[in-house]
């Protein structure tokens, strides 16, 4: 058992589809809409697998438009 | 666990700078500049520093960068940033003065003002955006394009024969008495981040401290003069960059 749980938020407006986060992403948690897009025509990212994520915040460091923030709670062991 | 039981302020972990305004960026997707302009605001935030620092805009994809960072900027003219932003740190001792500033910008048209800037030992910090190309004005051969790197003026390839090898400026400006630090970061990776924000950290504080002339030079990529994705970009970065333009501090003193 992991022993943190994270969620992200995307603003999926900003986001520009430019993958970073999907491949930055140590659990491969993240992807890229694949037929929605956003107002400026761009597959933003969003949670794939969101079971999986451990709230690293290596999304959120990697993202150049500052779109991700990151929530993070300890679980019980 | 449900996510609104994770998604509360108190568990937040990492949320982008407050000094990055709403003002949706006009960067291609993936663009390194994105990040160094989040990892400025950052370091500025973390220093308290929103009141106290006066940055220069460039010429070139960084110019609007006054835009998107709410602090307080002047705008230099093509390569005149190291210039201005001697006249403004010597007017305001007191200030954090930087500037920022692609290769084309600061290594073709403004060598001259680097150069004379950091050996005057001017109590500034420049940020340096290394692209090795002119991303602006559509993907032109830069003084630090690869050997065999193609470009629109280059489309075989830079020949060293003709062009000269790419100006390494970071090592060149190590060598001058008023430099105090010069390193060169990344942005591609998590713990790179990291590293280059310990960077423009040190160098703000550097200016603050009035202890010479700071140079972060970051090795970035332009995935659209490229011509690839952004993280085929950083690969090539890793690959070919990397090897020409070692990371690493070249000066801390
Ligand atoms: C005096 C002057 N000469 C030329 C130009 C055209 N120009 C605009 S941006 C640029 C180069 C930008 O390259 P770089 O500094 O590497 O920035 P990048 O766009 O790659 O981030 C040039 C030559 C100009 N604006 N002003
Ligand atoms: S916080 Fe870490 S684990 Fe969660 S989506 Fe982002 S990179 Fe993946
Ligand atoms: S042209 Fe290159 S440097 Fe300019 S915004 Fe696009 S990717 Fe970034
Ligand atoms: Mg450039």
């Amino acid at each position: 058992m992991a022993k943190f749980k994270g969620m992200v938020v995307v603003n999926t407006e900003r986001c520009k589809g430019c993958n970073l986060c999907v491949v930055a992403c140590p659990t491969h948690v993240l992807a890229l809409q694949k037929r929605e897009v956003n107002d400026k025509g761009y597959h933003y990212a969003y949670m794939e697998t969101p079971d999986d994520c451990i709230g690293c915040a290596s999304c959120g460091f990697v993202c150049p438009d500052g779109c991700i923030t990151v929530y993070k709670v300890k679980t019980q062991e | 666990m449900k996510s609104e039981e994770i998604i509360k302020p108190e568990n937040m972990v990492y949320q982008p700078t407050h000094l990055l305004n709403e003002t949706q960026m006009h960067y291609c997707p993936g663009c390194s500049h994105g990040v160094v302009h989040k990892l400025i605001g950052e370091v500025i935030e973390e220093m308290g520093l929103e009141n106290d620092t006066i940055g220069i805009a460039p010429v070139g994809c960084g110019v609007f960068i006054y835009r998107y960072l709410d602090i307080d900027w002047q705008e230099a003219a093509h390569g005149r940033a190291p210039a201005l932003a001697t006249a403004v740190k010597r007017l305001n001792p007191k200030k954090m003065v930087f500037t920022y500033q692609g290769d084309g910008d600061l290594a073709a048209i403004g060598t001259a003002e680097t150069i004379h800037a950091c050996n005057r030992g001017e109590n500034i910090a420049i940020v340096f955006i290394n692209n090795a190309i002119y991303g602006m004005t559509g993907g032109q051969m830069a003084p630090t394009t690869l050997p065999g790197m193609k470009s629109a003026t280059c489309p075989d390839g830079r020949d060293v024969e003709v062009t000269g090898a790419p100006l390494k400026i970071s090592d060149m400006v190590a060598l001058l008495d008023g430099t105090c630090y010069v390193t060169r970061q990344s942005v591609h990776t998590t713990p790179g981040v990291k590293r280059a924000k310990k960077a423009i950290r040190k160098a703000f504080e550097n200016s603050m401290a009035n202890k010479g002339t700071s140079l972060v030079e970051i090795v970035s990529t332009c995935s659209s003069g490229w011509k690839m994705t952004p993280d085929q970009a950083n690969k090539w970065m890793e690959e070919n960059m990397f090897p020409y333009f070692p990371l690493g501090d070249i000066k801390d003193r």
